[in-house]
């Protein structure tokens, strides 16, 4: 095991020892309050070009499994704990992911918190080296992107799915995949629902095709204001069939629903966050992970409020019913499990 | 949904004393439930015999009824107060109980009395242990195999064995216990059967060896359900879980077999009933198998809920009690963020370790097994980055010197823990590398230990760690309340220390000998400080007190009460003074390497101290005051001491040479039974004396006498387990005056600024001092409740250099009824606990007032909730003793 250090674009270093891959890694930071669960956090697409900061000092504990992943692959960039297990940074390393242990999450957490989501870079290089990767990174939100010159590409084409296939048996249901974690796909397989996972690049049509009872868009990475031919899409599609979001599909629902949406200043992410249901004034501890969130305007289809910050956490219309944390959990409390039954009553309904 | 408006008074019912099983956490809890509900304008009246608790202070309830904790007087305070409501769930197992005899006798009915929190048929479903099993059958919960049995004839032949037996409606697991043979299967049944008020018993299949979790949850009357806390116990099922080191939150459960544990608390929850407020879900849990059982549920505030709260900063009982009168949970504000809701669920950036106190030695004929009845008598927490951090501060709180405990049936991660402790131990010897050695947790003892150097030379090495906050939200948010630990990382950012910072030492884990009386102290000299101007910071790291409450002070820091931590809080607090003679022996202890440290000690005591525990010079310094004292000498052998007794006299009190708290302190009537193993103090033994507890205050030139308690047993019995009667019958205006005289003599004598406590005896009419104590005593907050005066308030300002004229105080008190003490003894655990010798035994006291000496006597003796424990009886007092039928019905708050 190295020194290595983690370099954040506005110069600040904290210092950690290498535990993971070899080599260096760039990315967004971010960081999670989940106190358990690291393998499915790691293996969410929607880490997709991040680098996550663990705020639970103790990762790696429980060991691994096979069947705690939310996808084939480790999307984060890097991971920085302060303490990691054997077994853990030995599976990070297998599967060439940079991580550092022994740095002061504590005091990283609170600048992010502070100073906002940026860029940066990790692994053995020197402070200079380090620093000007994390200044060439690209940036992952449209509007700074494009006015730095230095966007990254839609990153949730790259964590969705190329062709379509098909899941489950029972009533149709199309997801359109934006780099789905696996999770949702098994809940709505588990009730009893036949789920056409179709590629970002599908039209309106092209779902209407497979004669969904109802539509899911999934959750995946990166700033929904770069996927306008998707938010097109599912303008076509509402109306035409019930439309239900999670994540980044609840932004791309509301960017459909021609509200706005903005980049949060260091985003949401963890296992407990409160989230007030406006129609029965019910409280749901709920999993959340992004970075961005839909500014509604003045519209009235607001069916979940944060009780943190206040942020719109769902829309609700006659024919859409979207959701901007995650109700599958994987990891964190299942008090949103629920939202899968609708879909499933939907579909039967129907 | 708002508040209930049609509730306007409600009657708190507090656990009486400490307790094995039930210790000061219900202080803690029922302090912050009286305080937040007289804040929304109720009006609340409080019952409880523990004169030692903060909440039975003047100022936190309307009306404070120091009355015994049994149905008969708590239906009188009802019938007097006609409380609209009255909440059981916040104390203990005592105030639940009552409850339910309460509401079983009809009083609740017939005063129109609202059960809030949890009504009847919740709290039966909970603790009858057939309806619970069924209850969690139907809501499709697993439960371990059993049969309720009633009578040893009831036993079905095909009972699995080993089996766990479990009483009903017992406290700590009172008289249950695991039984590996058919036999000790029918003996464990028999004295279940004995413990249960209602005669039944559990007889469970044995699920001993497998993992043990408990969830704290908080639910509220719109069926929002949130789990504050997962606590993991490292001594696997079979070991009570207060006798367990245990951690939060939870460490080796990936996060899918944890929401079934969460699921499974809300439905246990749902299922009883749960109506407002907290509540304690117990699993076990076999890794391999996946199987997962419910164990228990406290429909109630519990030890647990104390320890989730401050391992949290998550204020439990504060919302139990909102929660109770109508509030939902995304009404109330997160207190520790100020701008969160407390609607969620604490996310943790450290890691908490509880590590429980035992005190076998007290008690020669306990086995010191570990079972699944409760024998801890107190428990420290560490908090820390690290697992290795923060068990190694639990371990130094526990102050007991001890190396690693044995668990047996170690999760692996566990074992891999205390291998990497051992392993930074290796490479620190190897590299002498103090700064890694810091940075993984291990305490300057050890590191010192291992070096071979003193802890001031390791202490010279290495750095001073960063204080970080418990914030409930892992820095996500500001935090705005403060309350801290440190650790060897870049710290959160600290204001510049505030001038006029008093820092106050707290006394660690409950044990025999010191408890919630220290802690009583400490809460009140943080509320003087703050009165006069001061910052009032806190050190300790019992979790069940009121002081580490998250409010109780200016800062806290939840840190053992050790030298290496208490320097490290002075070198942020640059405090104006340290008070060291409040928290009972832990701080006292440290007091001397402090001071060599150079932290500045309030009031000075060091010197006093030494006056008054060095024989020699206290012996000169009576001799000086021309004050009475018996006859004494030091002696290494055994024929150096058969020489002082000889010539002392028989009988003798032979003890070790420096020893507090009468640890192996013994009578000796002849010279063929005297025996000593090391250095030790040979005292003339006065018989048939009469014993007298003093406490005044002192200001170096002149003092003030504030109460005479007269012990009811003889000079000889421990002070802490005498019960004690103030006015004392035997204390005449001619033996009062003399006491004065001698208070007036003897403390200035001693250069006492503060609090003194007296031991006198007073034998044919002369009064010769037992000992001299120049800090607070066990018995503070007796006389302070006693007479109406704040002690501790006056003393803090003696300390900081006031005059007792200064003080104003008037001439002399007197209490405001007659008031004894009785003490309560762990003889339902451990045989011979409750026979009273020269060493203490008890855990904790009551409080009983009355028109005569004797009535009060009787008063305290029922409080005490049983019989009289055994040993002699004072000549004065006798009378007392033998009548001790109480039939005094007048039950009248004790300040309103």
């Amino acid at each position: 095991m190295h020194e290595a250090q983690l370099v954040l674009e506005d110069g600040t270093t904290f210092s950690g020892r290498s535990v993971g891959a070899h080599g260096t890694s760039t990315g967004e930071i971010c960081f999670t309050t989940t106190m358990a669960g690291y393998q499915e956090a790691v293996t969410d697409p929607s880490y997709h070009a991040q680098v996550l900061v663990f705020s639970y000092p103790l990762i790696g504990n429980y060991g691994v499994a096979d069947e705690r992943v939310e996808s084939d692959r480790v999307w984060t960039r890097g991971v920085i704990m302060r303490r990691s297990r054997p077994a853990w940074s030995g599976w990070l390393s297998e599967r060439d992911v940079v991580a550092l242990d022994e740095v002061d999450t504590r005091a990283l957490v609170r600048h992010v918190r502070s100073q906002g989501a940026m860029r940066c870079a990790l692994g053995a290089g020197s402070t200079d080296d380090l620093l000007a990767a994390a200044r060439a990174e690209p940036h992952l939100d449209y509007e700074r992107g494009v006015g730095e010159s230095l966007l990254a590409p839609p990153l949730a084409i790259d964590a969705a799915t190329r062709d379509s296939y098909v899941v489950g048996e029972g009533k149709a249901v199309a997801l359109m995949d934006f780099g789905c974690k696996r999770s949702i796909i098994q809940n709505l397989v588990d009730r009893e629902l036949r789920v056409t996972v179709v590629p970002p690049t599908w039209t309106a049509d092209q779902i209407l095709e497979t004669k969904p009872q109802a539509i899911l868009i999934g959750n995946g990475p990166g700033d929904p204001a770069q996927l306008g031919d998707s938010v097109d899409t599912i303008r076509g599609l509402v109306g035409q069939c019930p439309v239900f979001g999670i994540c980044l599909g609840h932004q791309l629902l509301g960017l459909a629903l021609d509200m706005k949406t903005y980049k949060l200043p260091f985003g949401h992410r963890g296992a407990n966050h409160p989230v007030r249901v406006r129609k029965s004034s019910r409280v749901l501890v709920t999993v959340q992970n992004h970075g961005f969130a839909v500014d509604p305007g003045d519209r009235a289809e607001v069916s979940h409020v944060s009780l943190n910050d206040d942020t719109v956490e769902g829309l609700e219309g006659e024919d859409f019913f979207s959701l901007q944390f995650h109700p599958e959990a994987a990891p964190g409390p299942h008090d949103a499990l629920p939202f899968f039954d609708r879909i499933a009553e939907t579909c039967q309904g129907a | 949904m708002p508040r209930r408006l049609d509730l306007e008074s409600v009657l708190i019912i507090g656990s009486g004393p400490i307790r094995i099983g039930q210790a000061c956490e219900f202080d803690y809890s029922g302090s912050q439930a009286c305080r937040v509900l007289r804040a929304e304008g109720l009006r609340v009246a409080l019952v409880n015999s523990n004169p030692a608790t903060i909440m039975t202070d003047p100022e936190w309830a309307d009306a404070t009824y120091i009355e015994p904790l049994d149905a008969e007087s708590v239906a009188q305070v009802i019938a007097r107060e006609r409380p609209d409501a009255l909440l059981p769930t916040l104390g203990g197992q005592t105030a639940l109980n009552l409850a339910m005899e309460l509401a079983a006798d009809g009083v609740l009915a017939e005063h129109g009395v609202e059960l809030i929190g949890a009504d009847v048929d919740a709290i039966r479903r909970a603790e009858d242990r057939l309806v619970f099993r069924d209850v969690m059958r139907d809501a499709g919960l697993g439960v371990p195999h059993s049969v309720i049995v009633t009578s040893l004839d009831e036993l079905p032949a095909d009972t699995p064995c080993p089996a766990v037996v479990r009483p009903a409606f017992t406290l700590g697991g009172k008289g249950g216990g695991l039984a590996e043979t058919w036999d000790g299967l029918v003996e464990q049944i028999r004295q279940g059967l004995d413990a249960s008020p209602i005669n039944q018993v559990l007889v469970e299949q044995s699920v001993r060896g497998w993992q043990e979790f408990e969830l704290e949850v908080m639910s509220d009357a719109a069926g929002n359900c949130v789990v504050v806390c997962s606590i993991e116990n490292l001594d696997p099922m079979g070991v009570h879980t207060g006798d367990s080191w245990t951690v939060a939150p939870q460490q080796t459960l990936p996060d899918a077999a944890y929401q079934r544990l969460r699921d499974a608390a809300f439905a246990a929850a749902r299922a009883v009933g749960v109506a407002t407020g907290g509540a304690n879900v117990q699993f076990a849990y076999e890794p391999d198998t996946e199987e997962l059982v419910v164990i228990e549920m406290n429909p109630r505030v519990s030890r647990s809920s104390a320890l989730a709260s401050k391992a949290t900063g998550f204020p439990i009982a504060k919302l139990a009690a909102l929660l109770a009168i109508g509030y939902t949970l995304d009404e109330l504000p997160n207190d520790i963020t100020g701008k969160s809701s407390a609607a969620f669920e604490p996310a943790l950036d450290y890691v908490a370790v509880k590590g429980p106190r035992f005190d076998f030695e007290k008690f020669p004929l306990a086995s010191g097994k570990l079972g699944t009845e409760m024998q801890a008598v107190g428990e420290a927490l560490g908090l820390g980055r690290t697992f290795p951090e923060a068990f190694l501060k639990a371990l130094e709180g526990l102050e007991k010197n001890l190396d690693f405990p044995e668990i047996p049936g170690l999760h692996p991660y566990f074992e891999a823990e205390f291998e990497a402790i051992r392993e930074a131990e290796d490479t620190l010897r190897a590299s002498r590398d103090v700064a890694s050695a810091k940075r993984f947790g291990l305490p300057d003892s050890r590191v010192a230990a291992v070096l071979g150097v003193s802890e001031a030379d390791v202490r010279a090495e290495r750095s001073t760690p960063g204080r970080l906050a418990v914030d409930s939200c892992a820095a996500e948010f500001e935090a705005r309340t403060p309350y801290f630990y440190l650790s060897y990382e870049d710290g959160d950012p600290t204001e510049p220390a505030a001038d006029g910072t008093v820092i106050i030492l707290g006394s660690g884990p409950n044990r025999i000998g010191q408890g919630i009386e220290f802690d009583y102290c400490c809460v009140h000299a943080v509320q003087a400080f703050q009165r006069l101007g001061h910052d009032a910071v806190m050190v300790n790291s019992n979790p069940e007190t009121v002081s580490t409450d998250y409010d109780t002070s200016d800062r806290l820091y939840l840190e053992p009460v050790t030298v290496e931590r208490v320097l490290d809080v002075c070198a942020i607090e640059q405090p104006l003074g340290v008070v060291v003679t409040l928290g009972g022996q832990t701080p006292l202890r440290i007091a001397e390497a402090l001071a060599a440290a150079g932290v500045p000690l309030l009031g000075d005591p060091l010197p006093a101290i030494e006056a008054a525990e060095d024989r020699g010079k206290f012996g000169e310094l009576l001799d000086r005051l021309g004050i009475a004292a018996p006859r004494w000498g030091v002696a290494d052998t055994r024929d150096e001491a058969l020489a002082v007794a000889a010539e002392v006299g028989y009988p003798v009190l032979v003890r070790p040479h420096y020893v507090l708290g009468g640890r192996g302190m013994r009578v000796v009537y002849g010279p063929e039974e005297l025996e000593i193993r090391e250095p030790s103090l040979v005292d003339q033994f006065l018989e048939e004396a009469i014993e007298l507890d003093v406490d005044l205050l002192c200001d170096r030139e002149n003092a003030w006498v504030a109460g005479i308690l007269e012990h009811v047993e003889p000079a000889g019995v421990h002070s802490g387990d005498s019960a004690c009667v103030v006015p004392g019958p035997s204390v005449t205006p001619e033996v009062e005056s003399q006491v004065r005289e001698l208070a007036s003599a003897l403390a200035p004598g001693l250069g006492a600024r503060g609090l003194v406590n007296l031991q006198l005896a007073l034998k044919d009419r002369e009064l010769l001092v037992i000992e001299a104590n120049p800090r607070a005593s066990r018995t503070v907050p007796f006389i302070a409740k006693a007479t109406g005066v704040s002690l501790v308030h006056h003393a803090c300002r003696l300390m900081l250099g006031a005059s007792l004229e200064e003080l104003q105080l008037p001439e002399r008190v007197h209490p405001t009824r007659v008031w004894a003490k009785e003490a309560v003894f762990p003889d339902d655990r451990f045989p011979g606990a409750a026979d009273r010798s020269a060493e203490m035994k008890s855990t904790g006291e009551v409080m009983g007032g009355g028109d005569t000496a004797s009535a009060a006597y009787a008063r305290a003796v029922r409080a005490a909730g049983r019989g009289r424990a055994r040993g002699s009886v004072g000549p004065s007092l006798q009378q007392l003793a033998e009548s001790p039928r109480e039939r005094s019905t007048v039950v009248e708050p004790a300040h309103a």
